[in-house]
C-alpha cells in the first residue's frame, strides 16, 4: 500500500461524486453524490495526514464531517421544502430562476 | 495483510460508489452509500486514524445516513423516472470535463505522495492526540463550527417547517 | 452726501422688494406711492450729492466709495498687483449729469405711468421693474468701475426685456406678425451680441491694465506704452457694446419694436437713458478714445450713418411711437458722432436735452394714445389740438426742440455738436448731421400736424371718447416742456455771449472728460467766431426749412403726401421697408442660423441619440444571447462550475 494508490482512490470516488452531481435528477441522490465527494476529499487528507505524521488532516476532516452534517440538515430541508411545493424532488422541476 | 485489507477496500468502495449514482431507486442509492461509508471508515482504520474512523461511523453512517433514509421514507420516494436527457451538452460534456478533472486533480495529488508512508508516531490518531489538538492549537475554529451547527439546525426547521 | 451716493442705486431697490414682495396686496395708490417715492429720495440725495461736488474745486470733483469687496482676485496676468474688484461707487461730472438725468426724468415718468398705467393688469409688477431699471441705471453711471458698470448694464438690459414684453400676451406687428414678447426677446439678442462684444472688450482691458477701474484705465491710458491697435481694438469692442445697448448700426433693429413696451417705458428706458448708456459709457471712456484714433473715426461714422438712416426711415413710419423710435435712434447717432469727433461735452449736452424733449414727446404720445384707448396709428389721427391742449402745447415745444429752433434746449445741443464735427475737421459728419437735423425736422413735424391739426381721420365714436389725461399725466409734460425749453441755457456757446461765459455745463464738464473734448471756446478762437456763428444761422435755417416743407406737405395741401409717394414709388417702398433691413438679417443671419441649428438637431437625432441607442440595443443583443447560459437547470450551472474549477486546477498545476 503506496499513498499513490489511496490518493488514486480518493481521486476516483470525487469523479464519482461529480458524475453523480453532474447527471442525476434526483435531489437526493444528488445530495448523496456531493457526500461521495466530501468523503473522497477526507480520505486525501487522512492519506496526506499518515504520510506526513501529523495530527491536521484528521483535525481538518473532524471539521468537514461537521460541513456535511450542517449541509446534509439544511439540503434536506430544502429537498423536503422543495417537494412540498412542487411534489417530486426533480431539479429540473425548479428552473423558474431564468430568461 | 494492510495491502489486502486496502485493495478489498478499495474495490468496494469505487463499486459502491458506482452504485449509488447508477442506481434508479434512492433507497438503493442509499444503502450502497452507507457501505461506501463504511468502507472509508475501513480506509481510515488501516491509516491508523483509528479515532475518525469512529467518527465517520457514528457521523455518517449513524447520523446522516439514518437522516438521508428518513427523509427518502417521509417523502415516499419512488424510482426516480426515466431520466429526461439532460441535453447532450450535458451529458457529452459532464463526463469528459469530470475525466480531465480527476486526471488534473490526480496529478495534483500524486505529485505530492511519498513514495510509502512513514513508521507510525506513537500515539498517533487517537483520541487524546486529536482531543489535545482541537482544543488548544483549534480551538477558535471548534467553537466557530459549533455556531454553523446551530445556524444549520435553525435553518433546517426554518426551511422544513410547514408554516411558523 | 457724498459719502451716501451709494444709497442713490440702493434705495429704489427697497421699492423693488416692496412692490415686489406685497405689491399684489397693497393698493394701487400705495404701490404707486412707494415706486415714485423712493427714486424721488434718490433725486433727492443725487442733488444733494451734486451740490456738494459742485462746490469742490474743479479739479477735485472726484469721489469714490465702497461698499465692499466683490471679488479679491489674485494677481492678473502680468500684473504685479493683485486684482481686487469693490462694489465701488464713483461721482463725478459726468455721473452727476446722468444722475440728475435719470433721477429727475424717471421721477416725473413714474409720476406720469401711476396715471397711464391705472387700468392696466399688472400694476405692482410694472413698478417692480420700474424702480429697478432705475436703480441698475443708476449702478451702471455711478459705477466707479467696467464690471460694476456692467452689472448695471446687463441690469437695464434685463428690465428692457422685462418691460418690453410687460404685455407679452399681446400681438404687436401685423407686419411681421410679431408679439410683444417675441419684440422683448428680440431686444434681448440683439444686446447679447452686443454685451458679447462689451464684455471681450472690458476683459482685455482688464488683462491689458491690470484694473477695471476707470480712473486707473484713464492713467494707464495717459501713461503711454500701449499700443494703438489694442487700444482701437478694445474701443470698438467697447463700441460694438454700445451699439447694441444704444441702438446703432448694426444693431438698432430692436429699439423700433421695443416700442411695444408700455409708453413710460418707451420714455425711460428706449428715449431718456438706457439707450444713452452706449453714449455714457464712450465719454467715460473718452481717455480710451482719445488715444484711439480710429476706434473714433468708426464712432463717427455709424453715429453719423446712423442718424441719417434711422431719421429718413422716421419719415414713413405711421406709428405714432415707431416714429420716435426712429428718432431716438437717429439722434442717438448724433450724439455718437459727436463722441466719435471728440465733442464729448455736447455729446452729454445732447444726451441730457434730448432726454427732456424725447422723453416729453413719448410721454405727449402715450397722452395721446391713452386719450385714444389705444390708437397708435397716426394715419386715424388728426385735429387733436382741441380735444388734448395740454398734449398738444407741450408736444409742440418738445418738437420745436428736437428740431433745433432757438432759443429751446435742442438747438444749443445741436449746434454744439454740429460745431464740433465743423471744428474738429470732420466736414463730411458735419454735412450727414446738417442734413440730418433738416430731416428730423421734417418728420417730426409730419407727426405733429398729422396728430394735432387737420380733421380727424379716425372713426366718430373715437373722437368722441378723445379725452385730456388726468393731471398726474399732464403735469409730467408741463415740467417736461418747462426742461426742453429752458435745459440748453446751461451751455449757451461762449460766441453768443461775448465776453460773458454763461457755457456752464462746458465748465462742469471739460475737466472731466479727455483729449480734445472742448470743441467750444478755445476751437472757436482759432477757427473764427463767424463762422460759428454762420453755421449756427445755417443750421436754424435747415430746421425751419424742414418745418416748412413738412408744413407744406402735409398742411397747406393735403393728400399732396400720397402724390408724393406715388411719384417717388421705390424710394418710398424702400423707406417704408426700412430698407429691408429686418429681411435682410432674416436672410443673411437668422435663417442661416435656423439652418445650422436644424442640421445641428440632425445631428443630435441621429449620431448622437443614435449612439445612445446603439449602446442600448447592443446591450439589449448582448442580454439576448448571454441569457441563455440562464437556464435555470442547476445541473447546468454545477457543469459550469466544474468547468471553472477544471480551469483553476490547470492553471494552478502549470505554475
Amino acid at each position: 500500500m503506496e499513498p499513490r494508490l489511496v490518493l488514486a482512490v480518493s481521486a476516483v470516488l470525487f469523479t464519482l461524486g461529480v458524475l453523480g452531481v453532474l447527471l442525476r435528477r434526483g435531489a437526493i441522490t444528488i445530495l448523496m453524490s456531493v457526500e461521495l465527494m466530501l468523503n473522497a476529499a477526507n480520505l486525501a487528507f487522512i492519506a496526506f495526514s499518515r504520510q506526513a505524521g501529523t495530527a491536521e488532516g484528521q483535525i481538518y476532516v473532524f471539521f468537514v464531517m461537521t460541513l456535511a452534517a450542517a449541509e446534509a440538515a439544511v439540503g434536506l430541508a430544502i429537498v423536503i421544502a422543495l417537494f412540498r411545493l412542487k411534489g417530486t424532488t426533480d431539479v429540473d422541476e425548479v428552473s423558474l430562476l431564468k430568461w | 495483510m494492510e495491502a489486502i485489507a486496502f485493495y478489498v477496500l478499495a474495490v468496494l468502495a469505487v463499486a459502491s460508489a458506482i452504485v449509488v449514482i447508477v442506481h434508479r431507486n434512492p433507497v438503493m442509492s442509499a444503502l450502497a452509500l452507507a457501505v461506501n461509508l463504511v468502507t472509508i471508515a475501513g480506509f481510515y482504520l488501516v491509516l491508523r486514524a483509528q479515532f475518525v474512523a469512529l467518527l465517520q461511523v457514528i457521523v455518517y453512517a449513524g447520523a446522516i445516513l439514518v437522516l438521508i433514509v428518513f427523509v427518502i421514507m417521509l417523502l415516499n420516494l419512488r424510482e426516480e423516472l426515466k431520466a429526461r436527457s439532460p441535453g447532450t451538452f450535458q451529458k457529452w460534456l459532464g463526463p469528459i470535463l469530470a475525466l480531465v478533472f480527476a486526471v488534473v486533480l490526480g496529478r495534483a495529488m500524486l505529485a505530492h505522495a511519498a513514495p510509502s508512508f512513514p513508521a507510525p508516531v506513537p500515539g498517533f490518531g487517537t483520541a487524546a492526540a486529536l482531543g489535545i489538538d482541537l482544543f488548544s492549537r483549534f480551538y477558535y475554529p471548534f467553537e466557530v463550527v459549533s455556531l454553523l451547527l446551530v445556524v444549520a439546525m435553525v435553518g433546517a426547521v426554518l426551511l422544513a417547517k410547514r408554516r411558523l | 452726501m457724498l459719502k451716501l451716493i451709494a444709497l442713490i442705486p440702493l434705495l429704489p431697490l427697497l421699492g423693488v422688494a416692496v412692490n415686489g414682495l406685497w405689491g399684489a396686496r397693497i393698493s394701487r395708490r400705495a404701490v404707486g406711492l412707494v415706486a415714485c417715492g423712493v427714486v424721488l429720495a434718490s433725486l433727492l440725495l443725487s442733488a444733494g450729492a451734486v451740490w456738494e461736488l459742485a462746490n469742490l474745486p474743479p479739479g477735485e470733483r472726484h469721489t469714490e466709495v465702497s461698499i465692499g469687496t466683490w471679488l479679491p482676485l489674485g494677481e492678473a496676468a502680468g500684473v504685479s498687483r493683485p486684482l481686487r474688484i469693490d462694489w465701488g461707487f464713483a461721482l463725478d461730472p459726468i455721473s452727476a449729469v446722468m444722475i440728475l438725468v435719470v433721477c429727475g426724468v424717471g421721477f416725473l415718468i413714474h409720476v406720469y405711468a401711476t396715471g397711464y398705467m391705472a387700468h392696466e393688469e399688472g400694476f405692482a409688477r410694472f413698478f417692480t421693474y420700474m424702480n429697478l431699471f432705475v436703480s441698475m441705471m443708476l449702478t451702471l453711471v455711478l459705477g466707479s468701475n467696467l464690471l460694476v458698470m456692467f452689472v448695471g448694464w446687463e441690469g437695464v438690459g434685463l428690465c428692457s426685456y422685462l418691460l418690453i414684453g410687460f404685455f407679452y400676451d399681446r400681438p404687436f406687428d401685423e407686419r411681421t406678425g410679431m408679439s410683444c414678447a417675441d419684440a422683448g426677446r428680440k431686444a434681448f439678442l440683439t444686446n447679447r451680441i452686443g454685451d458679447f462684444a462689451f464684455l471681450i472688450g472690458v476683459l482685455y482691458l482688464a488683462t491689458t491694465f491690470g484694473t477695471f477701474g476707470f480712473r486707473e484705465i484713464a492713467e494707464a491710458v495717459a501713461h503711454g506704452g500701449h499700443g494703438g491697435a489694442l487700444l482701437a481694438g478694445v474701443g470698438i469692442l467697447l463700441f460694438i457694446g454700445a451699439c447694441g445697448k444704444s441702438a446703432q448700426i448694426p444693431l438698432y433693429v430692436w429699439l423700433p419694436d421695443a416700442m411695444a413696451g408700455p409708453t413710460p417705458v418707451s420714455a425711460l428706458i428706449h428715449a431718456a437713458t438706457m439707450v444713452t448708456a452706449g453714449v455714457y459709457m464712450v465719454t467715460r471712456m473718452s481717455a480710451l478714445y482719445a488715444a484711439a484714433p480710429a476706434a473714433m473715426a468708426v464712432v463717427a461714422a455709424v453715429g453719423a450713418m446712423t442718424a441719417i438712416f434711422a431719421a429718413t426711415m422716421g419719415v414713413t413710419a405711421t406709428d405714432i411711437k415707431k416714429v420716435l423710435a426712429y428718432s431716438t435712434v437717429s439722434q442717438l447717432g448724433y450724439m455718437f458722432a459727436a463722441a466719435g469727433v471728440g465733442a464729448y461735452v455736447a455729446a452729454m449736452f445732447h444726451l441730457m436735452t434730448h432726454a427732456f424733449f424725447k422723453a416729453l414727446l413719448f410721454l405727449a404720445a402715450g397722452s395721446v394714445i391713452h386719450g385714444l384707448a389705444g390708437e397708435q396709428d397716426i394715419r386715424r389721427m388728426g385735429g387733436l389740438r382741441e380735444k388734448m391742449p395740454a398734449t398738444f402745447r407741450t408736444f409742440v415745444v418738445a418738437a420745436l426742440a428736437i428740431a433745433g429752433i432757438v432759443p429751446l434746449a435742442g438747438f444749443f445741443s445741436k449746434d454744439e455738436i454740429l460745431w464740433g464735427a465743423w471744428a474738429s475737421g470732420n466736414r463730411g459728419v458735419w454735412l450727414v448731421l446738417a442734413t440730418t437735423a433738416g430731416v428730423t425736422a421734417f418728420y417730426m413735424w409730419r407727426l405733429a400736424f398729422l396728430v394735432f391739426y387737420g380733421k380727424f381721420r379716425g372713426d366718430g365714436h373715437a373722437w368722441e371718447h378723445a379725452h385730456e389725461s388726468p393731471r398726474s399725466m399732464t403735469v409730467p409734460l408741463i415740467v417736461l416742456a418747462a426742461l426742453s425749453v429752458v435745459g440748453g441755457w446751461i451751455g449757451i456757446p461762449k460766441v453768443l455771449t461775448g465776453s460773458v461765459d454763461l457755457n456752464f455745463f462746458h465748465r462742469w464738464l471739460a475737466p472731466a472728460v479727455a483729449g480734445p473734448g472742448a470743441h467750444g471756446a478755445g476751437e472757436a478762437a482759432a477757427h473764427g467766431a463767424g463762422t460759428e456763428v454762420g453755421l449756427m444761422a445755417l443750421s436754424l435755417a435747415i430746421a425751419l426749412a424742414g418745418i416748412g416743407l413738412a408744413f407744406l406737405v402735409y398742411r397747406r395741401k393735403e393728400g399732396s403726401a400720397d402724390r408724393l409717394a406715388v411719384a417717388f414709388g421705390p424710394a418710398y417702398r424702400t423707406l417704408r421697408n426700412l430698407y429691408w433691413v429686418d429681411e435682410l438679417y432674416d436672410a443673411a443671419v437668422i435663417r442661416p442660423f435656423y439652418a445650422l441649428s436644424r442640421g445641428f438637431a440632425a445631428f443630435d437625432r441621429i449620431v448622437v441619440d443614435g449612439l445612445v441607442n446603439a449602446a442600448g440595443v447592443g446591450a439589449d443583443i448582448t442580454g439576448q444571447v448571454v441569457k441563455l447560459f440562464q437556464t435555470g437547470y442547476v445541473r447546468n450551472y454545477a457543469l459550469v462550475f466544474l468547468a471553472g474549477a477544471v480551469a483553476v486546477l490547470l492553471y494552478l498545476a502549470s505554475l
